[in-house]
């Protein structure tokens, strides 16, 4: 793991999966950058985790309830007060469908 | 400085009428509008809504623990006045909806918050200079910095443009400036302080924490903003004791552990190295015992760190998309795919991105399990190491930082270089325990920098981490000491 070469395609493809549209240079100092960071992460792979359960939560609590009743929300005007673009009680986005992948799937 | 510099001295002055909270309040405001130029330690500065408040205190029409006292907070947290950056342009103009638990509960003390202080955006940093703002100095050495991520909170305080201040702990990121700046700061248990209305990092390792001149002034500010809070499910139940009612009790038969692994750490600073030799012989003169603990899985602590903080960072940071808040593309876009990516490119900074990146990368089908799923079994190990070591001692000591104080600039070229400053912060927040820095020695030359020591405690074991640093804070000076500023 950590000789690992980490190609212009696979930082690219690693972009695409962030929502980032970074150009070919920074993607080509990122590739770098990646390699070294990831590198050395890889060091956790000598750990022996035999039998070892992940550690998901750092407490030991599960299941914390409150009681179901209808508190208030924040009025509209608030949620939509940092919105880039809205339409009456709606965000405004440009056309989801129909660009050149299909952008639900 | 101020005319009181202490939290507690300063509350006390206006509540005896020697002072007024005007008059404190204005004098913080003056000393920000003359430094702020060398330091930089802020995003944003409210002197009308401080002086309001300030005067309602004077009035007696507003009381509480903190009535009248002005203070910082690290602008991540949320307000419903003025913006909430994150020191990122991504937030540049947001205004939060409601305040975060913690302001609520310190302005209802009385606390006077005169401004919003800068960090690495979204608190991804040792250094503060991933702002995209401005690069917060250190005021020991304005060529140098206050640490990172919440270097506008620590450089506020030992500027003595405030009393007291705010900061959030990740991998370090109070602790560390703390040690730098040579002030007193404190990383609570994970679950000790609503994080209801901090802008999350990554949130199982995330904790909002105080910073003061001293050990008191950092009890006093976790009276205020501890407890368990319903609007945050991870916050916990445990009662909180009085932190300040017997913190001037020295504890008899107190063992101390060293770490064994701690003393091959490669770039231990030789000054840091003695300046924490003589703090542990101040503790054994004053009849601790020092014990040598073991935590065997320390080499792989920054390694886990920097995969699982990435891997819920990219998640986290998922919701900037451009829709519902933050900075929007004005460039021409094909479809809403192309609305998010532009958006995210131009809003996130160079650090922002690359763990944006690593962690999508560790996330990715096919990379799961050798990344986040390995990286959560060291983690339990690691947990498990300190479980080991607190049944043979009560707190850990180790140095804050491998270093005091670097140059601005001097590892902004090397990602990697930077998050290896963290060596000694990161474990405490992956086995989600308490952490302390506080000042315990300077280099030598003609710019004396300050040294952080650092003692990590039992989860929830604050009452005694806070009475155990006192101990040592009685027996020195250290923290009596100031920069020399205009």
């Amino acid at each position: 793991m950590a000789e690992k070469k980490i190609t212009l395609d696979q930082v690219r493809h690693v972009a695409m999966l962030s929502r980032l549209a970074l150009d070919e240079p920074k993607l080509a100092k990122l590739a770098g950058q990646l390699e070294s960071i990831l590198g050395y992460v890889a060091k956790i792979s000598e750990a022996d985790v035999t039998g070892v359960e992940p550690m998901a939560h750092a407490l030991p609590v599960c299941n914390v309830f409150r009681d179901d009743v209808v508190e208030p929300s924040l009025p509209i005007e608030k949620v939509l007060q940092n919105a880039p673009d809205t339409d009456g009680p709606f965000f405004k986005v440009p056309k989801v469908i129909g660009g050149d992948e299909d952008s639900a799937g | 400085m101020l005319a009181y510099d202490t939290l507690l001295a300063a509350r006390d002055a206006i509540r005896n009428k020697k002072t007024s909270s005007v008059e404190l309040t204005r004098q913080a405001l003056d000393r920000i509008d003359r430094l702020e130029s060398q330091i930089q330690a802020f995003n944003s500065v409210y002197p009308e809504r401080a002086l309001e408040r300030a005067k309602a205190v004077d009035e007696g029409k507003i009381a509480g623990e903190l009535a009248g006292v002005p203070i910082a907070i690290k602008d991540n947290l949320c307000t419903s006045y003025g913006t909430t950056t994150c020191s990122s342009k991504m937030l540049a103009d947001f205004r939060a909806p409601y305040d975060a638990t913690v302001v609520k509960k310190l302005e209802s003390a009385g606390a006077v918050v005169v401004g919003k202080t800068n960090l690495d955006e979204f608190a991804m940093g040792s250094s503060t200079e991933n702002s995209a703002f401005k690069t917060t100095r250190n005021p020991w050495d304005t060529s140098r910095v206050p640490g990172g991520s919440s270097g506008g909170s620590a450089a506020a305080l030992a500027a003595g443009m405030c009393c007291g201040s705010i900061g959030s702990d990740t991998g370090g990121s109070i602790r560390q400036p703390a040690a730098l700046c040579g002030i007193v700061g404190l990383k609570p248990t994970y679950g000790r302080v609503s994080r209801y209305g901090l802008v999350a990092f990554a949130s199982s390792l995330d904790q909002i924490g105080p910073f003061g001149h001293d050990v008191p002034d950092v009890a006093l500010l976790m009276n205020v903003i501890s407890g368990r809070d319903p609007k945050d499910s991870t916050s916990v139940d445990t009662p909180v004791p009085d932190y300040l009612a017997q913190l001037d009790q020295p504890l008899a038969d107190l063992r101390l552990g060293i770490v064994k692994e701690y003393q091959l750490t490669a770039g231990l600073d030789p000054q840091v190295k003695s300046a924490f030799d003589a703090a542990v012989q101040t503790y054994r003169n004053l009849g601790a015992r020092i014990v040598e603990v073991s935590l065997p899985h320390t080499e792989y602590g920054i390694a886990a760190y920097y995969v699982i903080a990435p891997c819920e960072a990219s998640s986290n940071l998922a919701r900037y998309d451009g829709v519902h808040y933050g900075h929007r593309t004005r460039e021409p876009v094909r479809d809403i795919i192309e609305l998010f990516s532009k958006s995210r490119a131009e809003g996130f900074g160079e650090e922002v991105q690359r763990r944006i990146m690593i962690g999508t990368y560790a996330l990715s089908s096919g990379y799961y399990d050798a990344y986040y799923l390995r990286a959560l079994k060291v983690r339990a190990l690691i947990k498990r190491d300190f479980d080991r070591a607190f049944e043979q001692c009560d707190v850990i000591l180790c140095p804050t930082s491998p270093t005091a104080a670097f140059k601005a600039g001097e590892k902004t070229g090397d990602p990697l270089q930077m998050y290896l400053c963290d060596v000694f912060t990161v474990t405490c927040n992956i086995a989600a325990i308490a952490g302390l820095s506080l000042p315990c020695g300077f280099t030598a030359g003609p710019q004396p920098l300050p040294i952080g020591l650092q003692l990590l405690g039992r989860a929830f074991g604050e009452e005694k981490l806070l009475r155990i640093a006192r101990m040592y804070e009685k027996a020195t000076d250290w923290h009596r000491r100031r920069p020399k500023l205009l």
